[in-house]
C-alpha cells in the first residue's frame, strides 16, 4: 500500500534534478579553481596553469587526483569524530542551498509540468538564512577539533565574523521582501519577468541598488573571501581552520569554498538580477520551440552566475585584506545602519507609491 | 503506516536519542552537537505539522545563532572531560530531588491530559508565514510590539554591561608616561 502512495515519477524527476545540480555544482567548483588561478595569472601578468591539457584545462583533475592520493593525517590530540565531521558539515551546508534555487523556467512534458527547482518552499529566503547560519559549524568544529591554537583562533574569528555580517545581510533582504511581498524564490523570479515593464526595470537590482550592495559585501564576508578572509589569513594564522587537515578533507574545505561561491552567486542572480529572465524572453517564447526557450533561460542564468564568480575573483586579487577591527567596524557601524536606513527608505517609498 | 507516520517515528527517535546524548555525553562539545541534532529533529516535526515558518526560525535562531555562541564560549573555556569539577554529595542529592519533583509534576500533568488520536495533518495552514504574519499584526499587534521593546532594552542592557569604563586606567598610566 505504501508503495502505491508515493508519486514515483515525481520522485524520479526530483532525484534526477538533484543529481544533475550536484554534478554541475561540483564541476563548476572544480573549474572555478582553474578560473581563479587563470584570473590571478592574468592580473599579475603571468601565464597561470598551462601544463595539464590545453590552457591547463586538466589542472582541476590533476589537483583532485593529487589530493585523493595524499596521506591522510589525523593529529594525535584531535577529537577524531569531530575532526572528520567538520569538513563533511562544511560541504553539506555548502550544497544545501542549491535545493531551493529555480534553475530555469518550468516546462511541460507529456502533460506533466516539470519545474527546474528541487523544492519550491514558501519560506525560501528564510531557508537561505538558516543554511548560511549553519555554514559556520563546519569551520568552528574543524578548527576546534584540530587542537591547534591557530585553528581555534581562526574558527572563533570565522564565527564572530559570520554572526556580525548575517545581521546586515538579513536587514538588507527585509527591504527586498517589502517590495516582493513573498519569500518564495520562484515567485520572486517570476516577478522579475523580462527586463522592462510598466515604465521601469523589473529586475530587483534597479529597485534595491543599496540593498544589493550591502548583500554583496555581506556575501564576501560570509564566504570568507578576500578582502574578508580573516579566518584563513596566511600571514597571521598560517592557513587558519584547515591548518591540520590533509588529503581529501582539506580538499573538501577548499572545494566547498568554491561551491559556496557558486551558490551565493546563484542566489544573488536570483534575488537581484532576475534569475533565468533576460530581455526579450517573451519574443523567444513565442517564436522558438519550448526546449530552446528553457535552454536559453538556463543559459542566461548561468551567464549571470559566471559573471558574479569572475567578479568575486577580480575583487580577491585586487583588494588587500582588512584588519580585524576594521572588519568589525565595517560590519557593525557602517553596514547595519546603512541597511536600516535602506529598509526605512524602502518602506517609505512603498507606502508612498501605494504598493 | 503511511509516509507521515514513518517520518514521525524517525524524527521522534532522532530527537529523543540526541536529547539523551546531550545529558549523557561527558564532553561539552559533544553535548552541543547533540543539542543541534535535537533542534533539527524538532524542526522536522514542525514541518510535519505544516508550520514551516516555525521550523526554519527554530533553525535560524537556536541552531544558527544561540548554539554558535554556546560553542564559542565552550571553545574559549577549553573544558575537558578530565578537568570537569567533581560536585559535592549535597549538590548531587539536591539535583536528584529537584529533578524527581519536576518529573512527578510532568507525569501528573500527562496523566490528566487527553491525547486526540487524529491529528490534522496538512489541512491546517495556520503555520504558514502569510497567516502567521496576518494574525500577529492584526490580532496581537500590542503584545508583539511590547515584546520587541523588551528585546531592545535587553540589547541596550548588554551594551551597557559590555562597555568599558574609560576613567579607570587612564589616570594611572599618565604619570608613567611623563
Amino acid at each position: 500500500m505504501l508503495l502505491m502512495q508515493i508519486d514515483w515519477l515525481f520522485l524520479i524527476e526530483k532525484i534526477g534534478l538533484i543529481t544533475i545540480i550536484l554534478l554541475i555544482s561540483l564541476g563548476i567548483a572544480a573549474y572555478a579553481t582553474w578560473g581563479e588561478r587563470k584570473v590571478a595569472a592574468v592580473m599579475q601578468d603571468r601565464i597561470g596553469p598551462a601544463r595539464a591539457g590545453i590552457f591547463g584545462l586538466l589542472q582541476p583533475l590533476a589537483d583532485g587526483g593529487k589530493l585523493f592520493f595524499k596521506e591522510e593525517i589525523i593529529p594525535q590530540s584531535a577529537s577524531k569524530i569531530i575532526f572528520v565531521l567538520g569538513p563533511a558539515m562544511f560541504m553539506v551546508t555548502a550544497l544545501m542551498t542549491s535545493a531551493i534555487i529555480p534553475w530555469g523556467p518550468s516546462f511541460e512534458v507529456g502533460g506533466r509540468i516539470i519545474s527546474l527547482q528541487v523544492a519550491d518552499i514558501n519560506i525560501g529566503i528564510l531557508f537561505i538564512f538558516g543554511v548560511v547560519s549553519l555554514g559556520v559549524y563546519g569551520i568552528m568544529l574543524g578548527g576546534w577539533a584540530s587542537n591547534n591554537k591557530y585553528s581555534l583562533l581562526s574558527s572563533i574569528r570565522a564565527a564572530s565574523q559570520s554572526i556580525s555580517y548575517e545581521l546586515a545581510m538579513g536587514i538588507s533582504l527585509i527591504a527586498l521582501l517589502m517590495l516582493t511581498g513573498t519569500l518564495s524564490l520562484h515567485d520572486i523570479v517570476e516577478q522579475q519577468h523580462g527586463f522592462w515593464a510598466d515604465g521601469y526595470f523589473t529586475w530587483n537590482f534597479f529597485k534595491q541598488p543599496l540593498g544589493f550592495f550591502i548583500f554583496l559585501v555581506c556575501a564576501f564576508a560570509e564566504l570568507n573571501r578576500a578582502p574578508f578572509d580573516l579566518p584563513e589569513c596566511e600571514s597571521e594564522l598560517n592557513m587558519g581552520f584547515h591548518l591540520e587537515y590533509s588529503s581529501m578533507k582539506l580538499g573538501l574545505y577548499l572545494f566547498a569554498e568554491y561551491i559556496n561561491m557558486f551558490i551565493s552567486s546563484a542566489v544573488m542572480a536570483t534575488l537581484f538580477f532576475g534569475g533565468y529572465n533576460y530581455p526579450g524572453m517573451d519574443w523567444v517564447a513565442a517564436h522558438a520551440p519550448q526546449w530552446l526557450f528553457v535552454l536559453s533561460g538556463v543559459t542566461a542564468f548561468f551567464i549571470k552566475i559566471i559573471a558574479f564568480i569572475l567578479f568575486f575573483m577580480l575583487i580577491r586579487w585586487t583588494l588587500p585584506r582588512f584588519r580585524y577591527d576594521q572588519l568589525m567596524k565595517l560590519g557593525w557601524k557602517s553596514l547595519i545602519p546603512l541597511a536600516l536606513i535602506n529598509m526605512l527608505i524602502t518602506g517609505g517609498v512603498a507606502l508612498w507609491l501605494g504598493k | 503506516m503511511d509516509l507521515f507516520e514513518i517520518l514521525f517515528w524517525i524524527l521522534t527517535i532522532g530527537a529523543i536519542s540526541s536529547a539523551l546524548g546531550v545529558i549523557l555525553s561527558r564532553n561539552p562539545i559533544n553535548s552541543v552537537i547533540c543539542l543541534i541534532a535535537t533542534f533539527f529533529a524538532i524542526s522536522g516535526h514542525y514541518v510535519l505539522l505544516n508550520a514551516q515558518f516555525l521550523a526554519v526560525v527554530n533553525i535560524i535562531v537556536y541552531a544558527g545563532a544561540i548554539m554558535v555562541l554556546f560553542l564559542f564560549v565552550i571553545m574559549l573555556m577549553n573544558l575537558n572531560a578530565d578537568v570537569e569539577p567533581q560536585k559535592s554529595r549535597l549538590v548531587q542529592f539536591a539535583g536528584i530531588i529537584s529533578g524527581g519533583i519536576l518529573f512527578l509534576v510532568i507525569l501528573a500533568a500527562l496523566r490528566d491530559s487527553k491525547i486526540n488520536g487524529t491529528l490534522e495533518k496538512s489541512a491546517n495552514s495556520v503555520g504558514l508565514i502569510e497567516n502567521l504574519g496576518k494574525t500577529l499584526f492584526q490580532n496581537y499587534v500590542l503584545p508583539f510590539e511590547i515584546s520587541s521593546v523588551l528585546f531592545l532594552s535587553a540589547m541596550i542592557g548588554a551594551m551597557v554591561i559590555g562597555k568599558k569604563e574609560p576613567s579607570n586606567d587612564l589616570p594611572e598610566r599618565s604619570p608613567n608616561q611623563n
